[in-house]
């Protein structure tokens, strides 16, 4: 058992898509080492708790469980602390546009630290290699300059002006184009992306990722698209979401190591690892140590 | 004639035909099945397809076939005119046949690993692993003293046949069950014999072999 450290410990965390949870329904799950229990009460709201002996799939009634973690749902999925959490989950105002499309994506378990996969997440560099034919292709493999800061008002990672050619940006691009990237890491473990809409270039679809970290070097991927696409159904959406993190996840798992190491001097930074070099930074000034190699004191 | 093909992209069975069909250059379409998270294969709509509630599930004008197995032997049978993929030979359907059985047991094995940790499954992942692990060790054999003999493939025509392409998806995905191949290197060299195929194509999680020395 790993010993959390206090800022991963009053984080929000998420644990599931609230729609993929039965009212009254236990799942199972694990977050920071820790077993956890949830289900929905009969106002579907999340009842979250340190699980004892329950089993998935047990019936339970809500009521009955009074020993809870905090709990609130957000952008379509439940999120939990195992300590003192702020009042809110930070923002995505996105989110809440009446004619975009949202919709959870899957939660996909992968053997590597949530922080590599928000890494992995920000990094343009592997788009030909790994997305080929769809979020990029040789011989356009060039990462631009692009622009990162640490909003000291909203203690995010952005980084902006990052600018790709791709060849098929979303499901609603009929061509290739260059495509520009905001990237916000609002929370240690999620980031979100903001890329120019083939459908409506003055506006941004929003595509992120929330990681679950189950173990230091295990978590979950939960996605969330929030689109403006109004052709594509649901299941097209998701199927072109998996697609791409399907061809992520085998890179995820060879990372070696699973912990995200933060020294400066541990890995050979290029420019498409400005944002990375950022985000470590970013953690280390935190305190972040849990899914990390911190810098050695 | 008009193929459709029910089909979850992160799927090695449904994979296996586009597989085949790539190889045999057959047009089709695709309907998309959200199998997870929205588990459409166990939707009112999906069942009356395939009362099992597995993918893929292909129709041909109106046949409506399901096993991913049994929809291979039916593509090769009928559309690969050089009957290479499915041999007419009894003894060689017979290995085939003994192969497809294989690739259901890496189903059972390598891939309930994989929607274990991956897809939240509740599987006993130990006991999976072990059991693909037996499976390929098993596999790494066969091959190994096939090579040997000058065959390459796991049945004894001198090309691949659907038993080839039944194998492969899993094996291939295995790590994401956790469960390395480090240990079998002719199995290994056997999945970049099937890479490079003539219209090999690639899925989620499987990159395209490096070129051959």
């Amino acid at each position: 058992m790993s010993s959390i450290d206090p800022v991963t410990r009053d984080l929000w965390q998420v644990i599931a898509a609230t729609d993929e949870i039965t009212v009254g329904v236990v799942e199972a799950t694990l977050l920071l080492d820790t077993r956890i229990a949830l289900t929905r009460d009969s106002d579907g709201s999340p009842v979250v708790w340190l699980r004892r002996d329950e089993e998935q799939g047990d019936e339970i009634d809500p009521a009955s469980v009074l020993d809870r973690l905090p709990a609130i749902t957000g952008y379509g999925y439940i999120w939990t602390s195992l300590g003192n959490p702020p009042k809110e989950l930070f923002p995505i105002p996105e989110y809440a546009e009446s004619d975009r499309v949202n919709m959870s994506c899957g939660s996909i378990g992968i053997h590597v630290s949530a922080p590599r996969a928000v890494e992995n997440f920000l990094d343009m560099g592997h788009f030909p290699y790994v997305h080929t034919d769809i979020l990029g292709a040789e011989p356009h493999t060039e990462v631009k300059e692009y622009d990162v800061e640490v909003s000291e008002e909203r203690d995010e990672v952005l980084a902006t002006k990052c600018k790709f050619f791709q060849p098929r940006a979303a499901l609603s691009a009929i061509d290739g184009m260059e495509v520009e990237y905001v990237y916000r890491v609002p929370h240690p473990f999620c980031a979100v992306l903001y890329k120019s809409s083939p459908e409506a270039p003055e506006r941004r679809d929003v595509i992120a990722i929330f990681l679950q970290p189950m173990t230091e070097e295990r978590c979950r991927a939960h996605l969330l698209q929030s689109m403006i696409d109004s052709t594509s159904t649901i299941t097209d959406l998701r199927r072109f979401q998996q697609t791409i993190f399907g061809q992520d996840k085998p890179i995820l798992e060879n990372q070696f190591p699973k912990r995200l190491p933060l020294d400066p001097r541990s890995e050979t930074p290029i420019r498409a690892d400005k944002s990375a070099i950022a985000y470590r930074r970013w953690l280390s000034q935190k305190g972040i140590t849990y899914g990390v190699i911190p810098v050695a004191s | 004639m008009a193929i459709t093909l029910y089909d979850f992209e992160l799927s090695g069975n449904c994979y296996k035909l586009r597989l085949l069909m790539s190889a045999l250059k057959l047009r089709y379409d695709i309907v998309p099945v959200d199998f997870y998270p929205g588990r459409q294969h166990k939707a009112d709509w999906f069942l009356r397809m395939n009362p099992f509630g597995q993918l893929p599930v292909l129709k041909d004008d109106d046949l409506i076939l399901s096993d991913s197995g049994a929809i291979l032997a039916y593509l090769a049978r009928k559309y690969d005119e050089a009957s290479l993929w499915f041999p007419d030979d009894p003894a060689v359907t017979a290995e085939i046949l003994r192969w497809h059985s294989v690739a259901d047991d890496i189903t059972a094995t390598s891939s309930a690993a994989r929607l274990a940790l991956g897809y939240g499954y509740d599987f006993d992942i130990a006991k999976t692993q072990k059991g693909a692990h037996r499976i390929f060790r098993l596999m790494d054999e066969h091959l190994w003293f096939g090579e040997r003999e000058g065959r390459d493939w796991l049945c004894s025509p001198a090309h691949p046949t659907t038993a080839d392409i039944a194998c492969f998806p899993y094996v291939m995905l295995s790590e994401e069950g956790g469960v390395g191949r480090e240990d079998y290197p002719a199995l290994r060299r056997w999945t970049d014999r099937v890479r490079r195929i003539p219209g090999f194509v690639v899925m989620s999680g499987i990159f395209p072999a490096g070129r051959a020395l």
